[in-house]
This record gives C-alpha cells, sequence and structure tokens, in this order.
C-alpha cells in the first residue's frame, strides 16, 4: 500500500440499510432519495441500502420495511450518479431466483453476501451468481465475536475461495475493544489473499476506536453511518470517521464538508432519535447478543413484564444470532413462567 | 390377509438414508431389502453390513438389474438424481418416497394429508420445516377466515445442515413457501432458514406467523392441539413450547423438535422428522396393500 500518506481505505455508508433497524425498517423513498443526493455529492464509495437484515428480509420475524426492495434500489440508482450501490444479502432469507436477480437487474453494483460468522459455506452460490453477474461481491461474517480467530480465517478463506474480492467482520454486538480487533485483522490479513475489511457498532462505545484499530492493523474496508445510525447502539459515526481519517493522512475520497451537510440533513429529516448507548445497548454488548434485538427485546418485556437486561444475559447464555428474534418471546415466555409464583 | 412385510430399498447411503434404515429396523411392517448407494466404503454403508442388510454400490442400475421384488423405495440421494430416478422406479413399478426437494410427486405432510397420497406413485417429503410448520399453517387455515399471509422460520443446529442442505437454502426456502401454500390455503408464504453453531447443539425450532382477519384463538387451540397429536405419533419429540398465541397482531405458534437419535444425534430434529414422516406414510401403504392391521 506504500507510505502512510498514500494510504485510503474504502468506506461503505451503511446508513440507508443498518439505520433502518434503528427506526423499525420505516426509512421512507424521501429519505433514501435525499439522503443518496447527499451522499453522492460526498462521494461516498458505496451506498448500502435495505432492509436492517438485508434483502429479502422484510418478514414478521426481523421487522417489515416500508418500501419494497426493488423500490428502494431504484430510487436510490436515480438518485445516485457517482456513489456505487450497495446491498446486504443473508442466504436463508435472499433466495437468487426470488430476489438477487431481480435487485442485480435493478442497478444494485455491490454485493456484500452475509453469513453468521462460521457458517460461510451458505454463501457459496449466492457469491458465484454475482461473480457471474459480473457485480462486485464482498463477503461478510457477521457477529464475528463468536468465533474462534482460527475459524473465523478458515471461514473468511472460502468465501475468498467462493469468489468474494473482500471480507469484512462484523462486531454485530459491539462487543468487540481494539485489541480483539487488532488481533483478528491481523490474522485474517496473514490469512487471506484479498482486502479486509470491518464493520463496527458502537455499544460499548469502541467503535471508532475499533474502527482506527482496524485500519492500522491492516483493514482497507471500513464501515460507517451517518451519526452513528444504526442498530442498538448505533455504528462507526461516518462523519467523525471521515475527520478522524483526515487527520490520520488515510484517504476516503469523502468530501468532509458535504458529508457534514449529509449528517445535518439526515437529523433533521429521518433520524427519530440520536443514537446514545443506553443501558440496553451496554448489556447487549456485553451480553455478545445481536444489537438489532433491541427493539423486539424492549417491546416483548414491556408486554410480558420481564426485565429486559435479564433478557439479554439469556439470550447471551443461548447463543441467540441474529435472525433468531423469535427466540426472544420464548426467553420472555420461560422467565415469566419462572415468576409466576408472585401472581 | 397377507402378512409379508413389505419390501423396501433405501438409495442414498448418507445420514438420511441411514437413520432411515434404523427406523426400518424398528418397523413390525417394512422390511429393508436393499441399502444401495455409490461406495461401499461410505459409512452408512458399513453401518448396514453390520446389521446384515444387502448392500449394492450400483446406485439406480441396482435397481433396473436386480431381481429381488421391491414394493417401495426411500430415495435420499439430492433433487438433481431423483429427478433422473423417478420415471425408473415409476417403470419398475416400485413406490417412491422422496426426501430430496426435487418436488417431482405430490407434496406429503402426514398428519395432514397422508390418505389423499396413498395413490400416488411418488410422494415428496417437503423440507424439515414443511414438515415442522405445515400442520400448524394447516390448522390455522382451518380455523380462521382467511391468512393474510404466513410466515415460517426455522432454526436448527449447524452440526445438522450437512453440505447438499447448506448448498441447497434456496430450494429449502421454494420447496417449503409452496407446501405450506399448497396446504394452508394462504397466497403469500415466506421461509426463513437460520442456522445455529451454539454448543452443546440447539434443538430445531420452528416458529408459524400468520396474519389473519380477525384472530380465533379458541378453535385453533383445538386444532392445533388434534393435530399435534396426530404429529406425536411418528415424531416422538414434536412439542408445542409456545402458543397458539396472539402477539403484536399476528398468530404465533412454536414448536420445538428433538429426534429420536437413531442413527443421527438428538438435536437433529429437523432430519429426524422428515424422516419419521417418510416411515409413517411407507407404514400406511404397507397397510394399505398388504393388509397389515
Amino acid at each position: 500500500m506504500g507510505t502512510p500518506e498514500s494510504q485510503s481505505v474504502l468506506i461503505t455508508d451503511s446508513t440507508l440499510r443498518d439505520g433502518n433497524h434503528a427506526i423499525s425498517h420505516r426509512l421512507g423513498v424521501s429519505d433514501i432519495a435525499d439522503y443518496c443526493r447527499f451522499a453522492d455529492a460526498a462521494k461516498v464509495p458505496i451506498v448500502e441500502i435495505g432492509h436492517g437484515n438485508g434483502l429479502g428480509a422484510s418478514s414478521l420475524q426481523v421487522g417489515l420495511s416500508a418500501v419494497d426492495d426493488l423500490v428502494m434500489f431504484e430510487t436510490a440508482k436515480r438518485n445516485l450518479s457517482t456513489s456505487k450501490l450497495g446491498i446486504h444479502v443473508i442466504p436463508g432469507f435472499a433466495t437468487i431466483e426470488r430476489d438477487l436477480k431481480p435487485a442485480l437487474n435493478a442497478g444494485v453494483d455491490v454485493v456484500r453476501v452475509a453469513s453468521h460468522c462460521t457458517e460461510a459455506d451458505i454463501t457459496e452460490r449466492h457469491i458465484g451468481y454475482c461473480r457471474e453477474q459480473g457485480k462486485t461481491v464482498f463477503g461478510v461474517l457477521m457477529m464475528s465475536h463468536m468465533a474462534e480467530i482460527g475459524v473465523l480465517c478458515e471461514e473468511a478463506k472460502k468465501m475468498e475461495v467462493y469468489g468474494a474480492e473482500a471480507v469484512i467482520i462484523m462486531d454485530s454486538s459491539g462487543t468487540y475493544l481494539p485489541g480483539d480487533v487488532t488481533e483478528r485483522i491481523t490474522r485474517l490479513r496473514n490469512s487471506l489473499g484479498v482486502p479486509v475489511g470491518f464493520h463496527a457498532h458502537n455499544n460499548l462505545g469502541m467503535a471508532i476506536a475499533n474502527s482506527v484499530a482496524a485500519i492500522a492493523a491492516g483493514a482497507s474496508l471500513v464501515d460507517g453511518s451517518i451519526r452513528g445510525f444504526g442498530a442498538g447502539a448505533g455504528n462507526a459515526q461516518l462523519e467523525v470517521l471521515v475527520a478522524v481519517l483526515e487527520r490520520m493522512g488515510i484517504r476516503t475520497g469523502i468530501d468532509l464538508y458535504k458529508i457534514l451537510d449529509a449528517g445535518d440533513m439526515a437529523q433533521e429529516r429521518f433520524i427519530e432519535e440520536l443514537p446514545v448507548i443506553k443501558s440496553l445497548s451496554i448489556v447487549s454488548g456485553l451480553a455478545g447478543v445481536f444489537s438489532g434485538f433491541v427493539k423486539p427485546v424492549i417491546r416483548i418485556c414491556a408486554d410480558w413484564g420481564v426485565d429486559p437486561r435479564d433478557v439479554f444475559f439469556e439470550l447471551g447464555r443461548r447463543r441467540a444470532v441474529a435472525g433468531q428474534e423469535d427466540l426472544i418471546l420464548d426467553v420472555v415466555k420461560e422467565m415469566k413462567g419462572k415468576g409466576s409464583n408472585h401472581e | 390377509m397377507n402378512s409379508r412385510p413389505y419390501k423396501v430399498a433405501v438409495l442414498g447411503t448418507g445420514n438420511i438414508g441411514t437413520d432411515l434404515l434404523l427406523k426400518i429396523q424398528r418397523s413390525e411392517l417394512l422390511e429393508c431389502v436393499a441399502f444401495v448407494g455409490r461406495s461401499f466404503a461410505s459409512a452408512g454403508m458399513a453401518k448396514a453390513r453390520s446389521l446384515g442388510v444387502f448392500c449394492s454400490d450400483q446406485s439406480i442400475d441396482y435397481f433396473r438389474t436386480t431381481t429381488q421384488k421391491i414394493d417401495l423405495v426411500f430415495d435420499a440421494t439430492s433433487a438433481k438424481d431423483h429427478a433422473v430416478h423417478a420415471p425408473v422406479f415409476r417403470e419398475l413399478g416400485i413406490r417412491a418416497i422422496d426426501l430430496t426437494p426435487a418436488k417431482i410427486g405430490s407434496m406429503c405432510v402426514p398428519a395432514v394429508n397422508l390418505s389423499e397420497c396413498l395413490d400416488e406413485w411418488n410422494i415428496n417429503m417437503v423440507t424439515c420445516g414443511g414438515q415442522a410448520s405445515i400442520p400448524l399453517a394447516w390448522a390455522i387455515g382451518q380455523t380462521q377466515d382467511q391468512i393474510d399471509y404466513l410466515e415460517v422460520v426455522s432454526s436448527i443446529a449447524s452440526k445438522s445442515a450437512g453440505p447438499a442442505t447448506r448448498l441447497n437454502l434456496d430450494e429449502y426456502i421454494q420447496t417449503t413457501e409452496k407446501g405450506l401454500k399448497l396446504l394452508s390455503g394462504a397466497t403469500r408464504t415466506k421461509a426463513i432458514l437460520v442456522l445455529n453453531p451454539a454448543v452443546p447443539c440447539i434443538d430445531m425450532q420452528t416458529t408459524v406467523f400468520a396474519k389473519v382477519k380477525s384472530p380465533n384463538l379458541d378453535s385453533l387451540k383445538d386444532v392445533v392441539a388434534k393435530i399435534v397429536s396426530k404429529i406425536q405419533a411418528y415424531v416422538p419429540g414434536y412439542r408445542v413450547v409456545l402458543g397458539p398465541i396472539v402477539d403484536n397482531d399476528r398468530i404465533t405458534i412454536m414448536v420445538r423438535v428433538r429426534g429420536i437419535g437413531d442413527y443421527l444425534p438428538e438435536y437433529a430434529g429437523n432430519l429426524d422428522i422428515i424422516n419419521c414422516a417418510a416411515i409413517a406414510m411407507a407404514e400406511e401403504y404397507a397397510k394399505v396393500e398388504h393388509g397389515h392391521t
């Protein structure tokens, strides 16, 4: 990569995908159109769009989208000129025929095919299909704190073999401290022939620090979200990341003033509540439970009168993975049953 | 009454095929006359030999050339292979129970449509998630005015999902959604599959969500109770862990399936349920055709 002065990282803006978790997937067409125009003006390299859990994930299990996938992509496409349109795809939710084919036809440029950190082999066909179609394809390992580093490297290697042009690990629960990130990115860099990326969550206040640690360890892709707008405590705050990288002398290609403008606009338009690290996000980070669980946990615990903190720790003990939101009701019911003697 | 055993064969000697073999060995109505695959070296073949079961490595050619009378075959190969096998079995007059997602024959879930499948030469056992959820979806269809939308989420232990399952998640989803539509009457269905690598392994868990006009829980509870006891007659480890309840404007029923632990471990309830359903159908054919009672 040459001297530090010439170092650059590729930023994916996950505001319009991960941010959808923060407002129960209610981003509207005009929110998408407006934000895409601002992000495009700021020269954000990749703008990720969709339901929080990605393509084809609108469901009772993880929440219904306000807008159809294809409408979202067509809207984004119309409002992006230089920024690329990216999507998040989890096999098991999205199929090639029903979801991926139409999405690619709608003009998606970058496909990030994701699986739980130990299940990379479910991504083989989706990655292969997108490569055949000439799209840029990255592999994503979600909930990466749940795998031993050796396993994480093996799974990442599988994605590389399937055709992924980079592999990104997600700290989906916001559990990592910078040292954890340094160790993982270093090992991944040594095991892979393709670039490595990092996607941070801020449950323990480490999103920016962890992104910096990832870059220092050789990650060349990082994700950010405007105002940190994302699941639970939110993501690495994009405009802060851009500023920090500018201070570090690392090029992102993003125009600082214009990304600040995008933040002001987004805050006014669709960020209903600025992400702060609330009590439950701290608990979910400690318990290692997917940040996106926080909204359904709050709702179900309020209905049943159970302490949501206990529910998070129990979900962590059961090693719940993203997509298992139905377990929340099961855990709550069990806890309610145990406490029912008091009634 | 004629009570000679109903002669069955298993094609495919992987985990599913070998587990089926052990279930056939326990059945009073079925006799396994051949365990057929491509390689004598497979673990399944070794197991079959240790049980004294005749083995062949000639795959579909075994059926073409054998003089052994075979009433029924369980096909536990792959969807692609079953497409080749199906016409051969039909020509030979061998009934086929298809455990792949080939969807060539009628979709069969014993608790729901057992009697309608008795005249078929080829039946398809849908998917594990289908076997677990379709009876509940059917119960919803029987008791609610109109299902606007039906969704099924299954979580299974990573260790219970072999390479074929992992490569065929799309087929799993398509087949499960088709079966749900067909047997519940819902026009819009969605199936989701989640693999969980937790150790110790999780039991298969399936949740059915339904959006209906105005939920009628009383009649649904009765019908669910009845159909669950029907399923338990052939899948002992099937139990309702939650519901039916109305949560957040949707009907929710959650079941967990623990396997019998024949060849596959007990947590692989997903594999057990489809095999139990296949055995239940084979026994039904045996009863009808051979007058077993």
